[in-house]
């Protein structure tokens, strides 16, 4: 809102009127140049972070050369990258092999548009805000496939068909907890869910949607998001004994940063979204006078930094699933506890808030 | 004026799109177009201020149904030049369904102008007070419950059906047991010898 008004009275200075579209027009493009810096930022930290609880547990050092503690260690391999050269295969569908890197990190980053971080702190406040990240993490599949198809290559072309069946398999169960979540809150908006989580007591955290009968949904949310990032233990995209590296063997340099970009973005989408349907989002753990003056912004970091450590430490310690394993905790496992949980939630929602 | 320019955006992107599906020699390019052209649409659903159908198109058409197309398209060999050799003579038959479309399209846009009573009771997108999933969900589960209901009905028989046609038990294909794995103990699994040295086993 500020910002609009800052951009007429700049105009009215220059001696144009503004009407108020394009100063909207204006203050949003602002907004978005900001978050996407910001957002790149945090995967530079998230993937040194990554890097260096997984020493941790392997009880190394991690990078630690490259700046104070390793710091600037993601910078220095962003601009490795960068410098390298493109090399792009001859056999290759040049136009898809260079549209594929492209598509997915676009889709990583038109995500972040719906995710409130803060109240009213969100780029779109759409009605349909969890339906609308359903909808693009669904379609991040299509990066895999088209760089599996288009390098001409029997390892990326098996990566490709192993990731879409895996993460077509793992979007359906993603799709009944999302289900399970917004019958509990009554709202499709994400704000409004973090909101429906909010109270007036002190234990605000026991209103928390993790500490009610969504319990078992945010570990099936965990477990799948890990197999829709294709990160370790389902990394069977990448699993190098079988595949070298998956379906971006032919990468290299820049379109092989955006992949990594891209995966890294995703993991922290839904860590965050994670926090915003089960851990109450920008809302404070206890309504008692220090917590209550922490901004929103650093309590839904707090909880996406927690969530990302969890998907860390899984990484450092379980090891790989086969690929019958992987199907079979899908559609056995999770597809069915879920679909229950969707008719137990909407009957608990029918009996016990609306009783007739 | 930035609404109707993203309409006319959209709406050129998705016809140029659909002519390229059946215009492209390269059968994985068609699917490709066929995506954008559902996401074109999508938009327009979102234009049109029907946000949760133009989410639902990308979510089932985009993120489920072309994903399988792709797999088939880019899994079978199959050679769309051959395929193609004799379309030419079904090209009456073609242009004849194309002209009922387009004729049926034209009535049902007459409507409006022929019967100017008609437009009162035009169906919004969004009611007033209403979002429009709740608006869709007043609707589909009060007045439409039962159709709703024979839909899902339908769905459920296709499911079974699909599964009965590709269900088939081969005999000896070794399958984990997980319980028997676990169940499994030392003493069943090892033997303790006492082997003399010099004798062998």
């Amino acid at each position: 809102m500020a910002l609009i008004h800052f951009w007429t009275w700049l105009f009215e200075k220059l001696g144009v009127t503004l009407p108020y579209g394009w100063a909207w027009f204006l203050s949003q493009a602002v907004f978005i140049v900001v978050l996407c810096l910001v957002l790149m930022l945090g995967v530079a930290v998230v993937i040194l972070a990554d890097r260096k609880i997984w020493a941790a547990v392997q009880m190394r050092r991690g990078p630690n050369v490259v700046g104070p503690f390793g710091l600037f260690q993601t910078l220095a391999d962003a601009l490795k990258f960068f410098f390298k050269e493109v090399v792009i295969p001859s056999g290759s569908n040049k136009v898809l092999f260079l549209l594929a890197p492209i598509v997915s990190v676009v889709l990583a980053f038109i995500a972040w548009a719906v995710m409130p971080f803060n109240a009213g702190w969100v780029i779109s406040d759409i009605n349909v805000g969890i339906l609308y990240l359903f909808a693009v993490s669904s379609l991040s599949v299509y990066g895999v496939i088209m760089a599996g198809w288009a390098s001409n290559s029997k390892y990326a072309f098996l990566s490709a068909l192993r990731g879409a069946a895996q993460m077509v398999s793992y979007e359906v169960s993603i799709g009944f907890v999302m289900i399970t979540v917004l019958l509990f809150a009554g709202s499709l908006n994400l704000s409004k869910i973090v909101e429906s989580q909010a109270t007036t007591g002190v234990l605000a955290f026991a209103h928390w949607n993790v500490f009610s009968l969504l319990f078992p949904m945010l570990i099936i949310f965990f477990v799948s998001s890990l197999a829709e990032t294709q990160r370790p233990p389902f990394d069977l995209l990448e699993a190098e004994s079988e595949l070298v590296a998956g379906f971006f063997v032919e990468y290299s340099s820049a379109p092989f940063l955006l992949f990594f970009l891209a995966e890294y973005m995703t993991v922290m989408l839904l860590c965050g979204l994670m926090s915003i349907l089960f851990l109450g989002g920008w809302l404070p753990p206890l309504n008692i006078m220090p917590f209550t003056l922490v901004p929103g912004i650093i309590w839904f970091l707090l909880k996406l930094a927690f969530l990302f450590f969890m998907m860390a430490m899984v990484k450092a310690i379980v090891p790989r699933y086969r690929y019958d394993q992987l199907m079979r905790l899908g559609w056995k496992v999770f597809l069915p506890t879920s679909l229950l949980w969707v008719v137990l939630t909407a009957a608990w929602v029918v009996v016990l808030r609306h009783p007739a | 004026m930035l609404e109707a320019l993203a309409f006319y955006l959209f709406s050129a992107i998705l016809i140029a799109s659909a002519v390229m599906v059946i215009a492209s020699r390269n059968p994985v390019h068609s699917v490709l177009f066929l995506i954008l052209s559902f996401f074109n649409a999508a938009g327009l659903f979102v234009l049109l201020g029907a946000e949760f159908l133009g989410m639902i198109l990308v979510v089932v058409y985009v993120g489920a149904v072309a994903v399988l197309f792709l797999f088939v398209v880019m899994m079978l060999d199959v050679d769309f030049a051959e395929l193609k050799r004799g379309a030419l003579q079904y090209l009456p038959f073609g242009a004849l369904i194309g002209l009922v479309l387009v004729v049926e399209l034209i009535m049902a846009g007459s409507v409006w102008v022929l019967q100017p009573a008609a437009l009162a009771v035009k169906a919004h997108a969004t009611p007033a007070g209403l979002t429009n999933t709740e608006a869709l969900g007043r609707i589909l589960y009060t007045d439409y419950v039962y159709y709703f209901q024979i839909a899902g009905l339908v769905l459920l028989v296709a499911m079974i059906g699909a599964i009965v046609l590709t269900l088939r038990s081969r005999p000896g294909v070794r399958r984990q047991n997980i319980a028997v794995q676990n169940a499994r103990t030392a003493a069943m699994a090892v033997d303790m010898l006492d082997i003399k040295p010099g004798e062998g086993a």
